[in-house]
């Protein structure tokens, strides 16, 4: 029971950042709008984080900074895209590349001159968890309770997020630009503000996510922090189905893998460390293969019909 | 026209260019309410144009509205929504995934932040039982048929209280009795006291819905009249401005040997429900066989087995008495079957390759275009030059890419490929859609001059008209199956309209 | 008067060649403006990078060192994306191949006496890259899977087996202090030219112009250009779309597997950490600069790995961090993107209306 609780606790930490940035993602992509640039937006986002928290002391101001930077690189992404009409793969591999070699960048930079002016190495103030103390009694509950602010603000924004997508008049307006931006467009709908708005409020999400695991679940910076999850990330925004509710189970889900490598190897299992390194990204193959083979069977359930294509209204 | 009231709408000296064309020029239009106004005209008159500056679609460069005697400033649909007008386009605007009371309500700014669906359902009952239009409001659009889903437009138009509705070549996707069915709304629409305009270019929707008529050509006003008062061939002539030859000079057909034939052949369409069921024809060399019926019965799929791009679930598909049953496209290529697909740009065309390119794709695996592996660039630029010249394709230089090309050029390139390789069997599937008279002159054309060098032409047209002028004998295709086979010379439009819409079955000829 | 875009009637070949080079010029630009925020002078730093790549024999023979796997990745990578298939996966199709040629290297001697070691090596890389690549392209043409992910995916798995071979079965126990596997016999090296830089860079050369003669002169080549263009089309026109997909992008695999392995071969001669700093993901910024045109990639590769030599001096110079050449790297994409619209679109000033000519309406 306490392995398992352990477990959980630390799969729900895991998945803190994977679901926020997953949820950032579907928003966009429900535009219409392809980002593949997660990867390089939580490196950046979890690097801004922690370089402010470092030298301001603020975990809020480190949040902001964090959320800040990465609206302002899906501002990019949205621009080069929407008004640019430029490839929306290159394009989000483009800030994937810069986002990776700029957070190197600083994070060899900006560090304080004690430090060789890097920031690998450094402890800052981080987000701690907490929990009331009956809670903490409880088995595998306390796992839920055992979490930090951000963690329990993803509990809220996981309903919240649904409701707003099918329930709400502005959701209606999202799912139909990322469908049929003809037919949003000739309803009235901006389906350029649109697309720049939810491709920005998806990098925030992104970048957000980044901070978390610069900010608690690590906690600090390494060039490698990320690990890959802003790729799984996208891998988990097409097992979701679009649908912000189902993103924690894929969160959970590799952050389960990630919490069992993470046991398997303290217990001293015998398989190579590396093979147990792999299950996450051969499981985002495995998942990718059956989400796709069911999706053919089911038909109906896909992604938003318009995903990746340009839009314009005089086009003839 | 002696009449001091207002006019609902009014449209001034509207002119509005695009690179390379007036769309419109100082178009001048007026209609009052309870009135119904076609625009007639042919591809690229400037109808759509001048009905998208009036629903805020495209801004004019000149000219001025005036809705109810006063100045319109309609720079988006919103803005045009606000002034009562509403458009049912010719592609629908309706997202398939959602179902119809979301399509309603999409792009309302009335509607709460949480919208109340019961309230809109029942306001859309209510509208649905006033003006006969009858649909599930559950249902997604994907599930509707597409008069069914010409009816949630009208419906969206309507809940908007639209007061102007615009109806974008209403007809072209219904059967004949569905026509009626629309006429029978539009009546109870101007009996509330609505206005329409009719955008089409079909002579008969013309008499049947309107008033007043006003013919466009090449961007300008070169008529207008009431519809009492003035006949199908004068407007004709009006549209064209030439006397159109409403019959093509065809040489009776010398039928020889059978090129193709199906027996019992049965297929799925893409969603996995049966689209062709018991299919049997044949067809003979020196023939034009057309098939007749409202899209989405099967013609696509019927042309597909055919040219070996879908598997047959049962049946048998004979290629001059060979067995080619679901053998690859590729093999029947080789048996000298040509195919004019029904998607000309995506499909038929590739418009990101040169017009010699797409000239030589059907012939580039032998000599003398190819030499082993290789491609022989000057062979194909001189193939590419002989069919532009022969068959008139305009264009600035073989190696411009397809999609700069018009509508006409693009299908005359297709044509021109498809021809130079086929020997035994050409298949037509919509030829003619969307070109202008002249292009679609040249398309008859071509058919009819195939058929005279012996092939059999299978030809696939939503238009009775023009199928029963161009055919030898036609088929009815209706939800997969052949309702009847007759000799054009003999039969008679309405028994084939009523086949078309699955009312009574015949043995033909 | 008014600014308004346009969509154009033919392709500007002005718009083509002008494009790449304005956005080398405004990544420039934006590089310098960073430097200055960072305290370097860009002129300097500029032609520290310049003098770095080019102005010594040394520095030639290292920025030939990375342009060639940065050539033959990019050449992989620019087949794949004629075809519309994104393969992010070079970087793991390049270390698959380094690892088959490594394994050919350390355990086939027995089988492959003298020089037929070395080709034994590459041809195993090559394969091994083609293989690499192909599973991700049958799982796309058979089941509809997005190649995105899954060439991504597997480049973390191959670059996690490698390590796992260099660290365990295959690890040196002399070590050198360095973490690889034993070094090769010479049999297996590749004949070196310059300094560091060897011979495959006539390979990568000479696989450039093939490539380009494949795909404007051959009639596989022809059918790949309409795959690309369209799929629907080429199966009208009885093109065998599902299995020459499968075949061009092992195609682009075996070019990055080759990559791989001329750079154990020639480089390191062992298979150890390093082998590939990026090269895969570097790729696709040179084919998308090349625009997809095999005959400009080997300018492009040079110039980027000139970047990424000049970066690598910077450091030494002028204390500024590694990264540099790569974010310089990162830059060059975003004006180029961006520059992409004006080769459909023109900008055009509309002159201002002239007086109305619509004739008076006739009084009634």
């Amino acid at each position: 029971m306490d392995f398992l609780t352990s477990v959980l606790t630390i799969t729900i930490r895991a998945g803190t950042s994977l679901t926020i940035a997953t949820i950032g993602e579907i928003l966009t992509e429900r535009s219409g709008i392809l980002n593949l640039g997660v990867e390089g937006i939580m490196l950046m986002g979890a690097l801004s984080a922690f370089a402010t928290v470092f030298y301001t002391h603020s975990i809020v101001l480190g949040f902001l900074v964090a959320i800040v930077i990465g609206g302002l690189l899906a501002l990019l992404h949205a621009f080069l895209t929407t008004t640019m009409r430029a490839n929306q793969v290159v394009s989000g591999l483009s800030i994937t590349l810069f986002g990776t070699g700029f957070s190197s960048f600083l994070g060899q930079r900006l560090g304080p001159a004690t430090n060789n002016f890097r920031l690998v190495g450094l402890r800052a103030e981080r987000i701690v968890p907490f929990d009331p103390e009956w809670i903490g009694q409880v088995p595998l509950l306390s796992a839920f309770s055992n979490q930090d602010i951000i963690t329990y603000s993803v509990y809220i924004l996981l309903p919240l997020s649904w409701f707003f997508l099918y329930k709400t008049r502005p959701g209606l307006w999202l799912r139909s630009v990322g469908e049929d931006p003809q037919t949003a467009d000739a309803m009235g709908i901006d389906v350029i503000k649109t697309r720049y708005f939810y491709t920005i409020i998806g990098g925030m999400l992104i970048a957000l996510g980044g901070a978390h695991l610069s900010l608690s679940y690590t906690p600090g910076w390494s060039e490698n922090i990320t690990g890959g999850r802003g790729w799984i990330v996208i891998a988990l925004v097409i097992f979701s189905m679009w649908n912000p509710a189902r993103a924690v189970w894929g969160a959970l889900l590799f952050g389960g893998i990630n919490a069992v490598q993470f046991r398997l190897q303290a217990s001293g299992t015998s398989i190579p460390a590396n093979f147990l390194n792999m299950l996450p990204y051969v499981g985002t193959i495995v998942v990718l293969v059956v989400m796709t083979w069911w999706e053919a069977l089911s038909k109906k359930v896909g992604a938003p019909a318009a995903l990746g294509t340009s839009y314009m209204r005089e086009d003839k | 026209m002696n009449d001091t009231t207002v006019p609902k709408i009014e449209m001034r000296n509207i002119s509005k260019a695009f690179p390379g064309v007036l769309a419109n020029d100082c178009v001048d239009l007026k209609l009052r309410k309870g009135e119904v106004l076609a625009l007639l005209g042919e591809n690229g008159a400037g109808k759509s144009t001048l009905m998208n500056v009036l629903c805020g679609l495209y801004r004019p460069d000149r000219g001025e509205i005036y809705i109810d005697g006063k100045h319109a400033e309609i720079h988006s649909p919103r803005d045009a929504q606000k002034y009562g007008i509403g458009m049912v386009h010719q592609h629908f605007k309706l997202v398939d995934s959602m179902n119809v009371l979301e399509n309603i309500i999409l792009g309302l700014r009335d509607e709460p932040f949480v919208p109340d669906l019961k309230r809109v359902r029942d306001r859309l009952v209510d509208l649905a039982n006033q003006y006969h239009l009858d649909v599930d409001p559950n249902a997604s659009i994907w599930q509707l048929s597409v008069g069914e889903q010409q009816r949630v437009e009208i419906l969206k138009l309507l809940y908007r209280n639209a007061e102007i509705l615009i109806l974008d070549e209403p007809t072209a996707v219904l059967t004949p009795q569905e026509s009626h069915e629309l006429n029978r709304v539009v009546h109870v629409m101007k009996r509330e006291g609505k206005s329409a305009i009719f955008i089409t270019h079909k002579m008969e929707e013309v008499m049947e819905f309107s008033d007043h008529v006003m013919v466009l050509r090449k961007g300008k006003v070169v008529a207008e009249a009431n519809t009492a008062e003035t006949t199908p061939r004068e407007l004709a002539r009006m549209m064209v401005g030439r006397d159109v030859l409403f019959q093509i000079e065809k040489k009776p057909a010398n039928p020889g040997k059978v090129v193709l034939e199906l027996s019992h052949i049965e297929a799925l369409g893409d969603r996995g429900l049966p689209a062709l069921k018991d299919i049997s024809f044949q067809l003979r060399a020196g023939e034009i066989f057309g098939i007749a019926g409202v899209a989405g019965n099967g013609q696509k799929e019927l042309a597909e087995v055919v040219t070996g791009l879908r598997r047959s679930t049962r049946g048998k598909l004979q290629i001059e008495g060979k067995d080619m049953t679901n053998r690859l496209p590729l093999e029947i290529i080789h048996r000298g079957v040509a195919h004019i697909p029904q998607d000309r740009t995506s499909v038929g065309a590739v418009g990101d390759l040169s017009v010699a390119s797409n000239l030589a794709m059907k012939q580039y695996r032998s000599r003398p275009l190819a030499a082993g592996v290789f491609l022989l660039p000057k062979k194909v630029l001189d193939l590419a030059r002989a069919l532009i010249e022969k068959f008139r394709i305009s264009t600035p230089s073989p190696a411009t890419q397809v999609k700069f090309l018009s509508g006409g050029n693009i299908q005359k390139t297709i044509l021109a490929r498809e021809i130079g390789a086929a020997r035994t069997v050409m298949v037509a599937v919509y030829p003619s859609r969307g070109l202008d008279v002249g292009a679609t002159e040249t398309v008859h054309r071509q058919l009819v001059s195939q058929r005279d060098a012996g092939l059999g032409v299978l030809f696939f047209s939503e238009d009775l008209d023009e199928l029963l002028q161009i055919s030898d004998r036609v088929a009815v295709l209706f939800e997969g199956r052949i309702m009847g086979i007759f000799d054009t010379n003999t039969v008679n439009i309405d028994h084939i309209g009523m086949l078309m819409a699955g009312m009574g079955e015949e043995e033909g000829a | 008067m008014k600014l308004l875009f346009e969509k154009r009637k033919s392709t500007s070949v002005p718009a083509l060649i002008l494009v790449p080079i304005v956005s080398f010029l405004v990544s420039l630009v934006l590089t310098a403006l960073l430097l200055e925020i960072f305290g370097a002078n860009p002129f300097r730093t500029f032609a520290a990078m310049a003098v770095g790549a080019f102005g010594s024999s040394h520095g030639f023979a290292e920025t030939l060192v990375k342009a060639i796997p940065l050539m033959m990745t990019g050449l992989g990578v620019a087949v794949a994306f004629k075809l519309k298939f994104w393969n992010i996966g070079a970087e793991g199709q390049l270390t698959m191949g380094g690892v088959a040629a490594a394994g050919a290297a350390l355990f086939m001697e027995r089988f492959l006496p003298g020089r037929s070691l070395l080709f034994g090596a590459l041809l195993g890389g090559l394969l091994a890259g083609a293989l690499w690549a192909g599973v991700p392209a049958l799982l796309k043409t058979s089941l509809k899977v997005d190649e995105t992910l899954v060439t991504l995916m597997m480049n973390y798995i191959a670059i996690l087996y490698s390590e796992f071979l260099y660290y365990g079965p295959w690890r040196d126990p002399k070590g050198y202090g360095f973490p690889g596997s034993r070094m090769f016999s010479a049999d297996a090296w590749l004949p070196r030219i310059m300094g560091r830089a060897h011979a495959g860079i006539w390979v990568a050369v000479a696989l450039a112009i093939i490539l380009w003669i494949v795909l404007k002169r051959t009639r596989w080549g022809f059918e790949l250009q309409i795959i690309g263009a369209s799929q629907k089309a080429a199966r009208y026109q009885g093109i065998a779309v599902e299995r020459n997909i499968v075949l061009a992008i092992m195609l682009s695999g075996a070019l990055c597997g080759l990559a791989g392995a001329f750079e154990v071969t020639g480089i390191s001669h062992r298979l150890q950490q390093g082998l590939s700093i990026g090269y895969g993901y570097t790729a696709i910024i040179v084919a998308w600069m090349s625009q997809l045109n095999p005959l400009a990639v080997p300018f492009v590769a040079i110039a980027l790995a000139a970047l990424a030599v000049g970066g690598d001096q910077v450091q030494m110079v002028m204390g500024l961090p590694a990264a540099m050449g790569v974010v310089m790297q990162g830059l060059i994409l975003f004006p180029m993107l961006a520059g992409s619209l004006f080769t459909e679109y023109r900008l055009s000033v509309v002159k201002p209306e002239t007086k109305s000519v619509c004739p008076d309406p006739v009084e009634e």
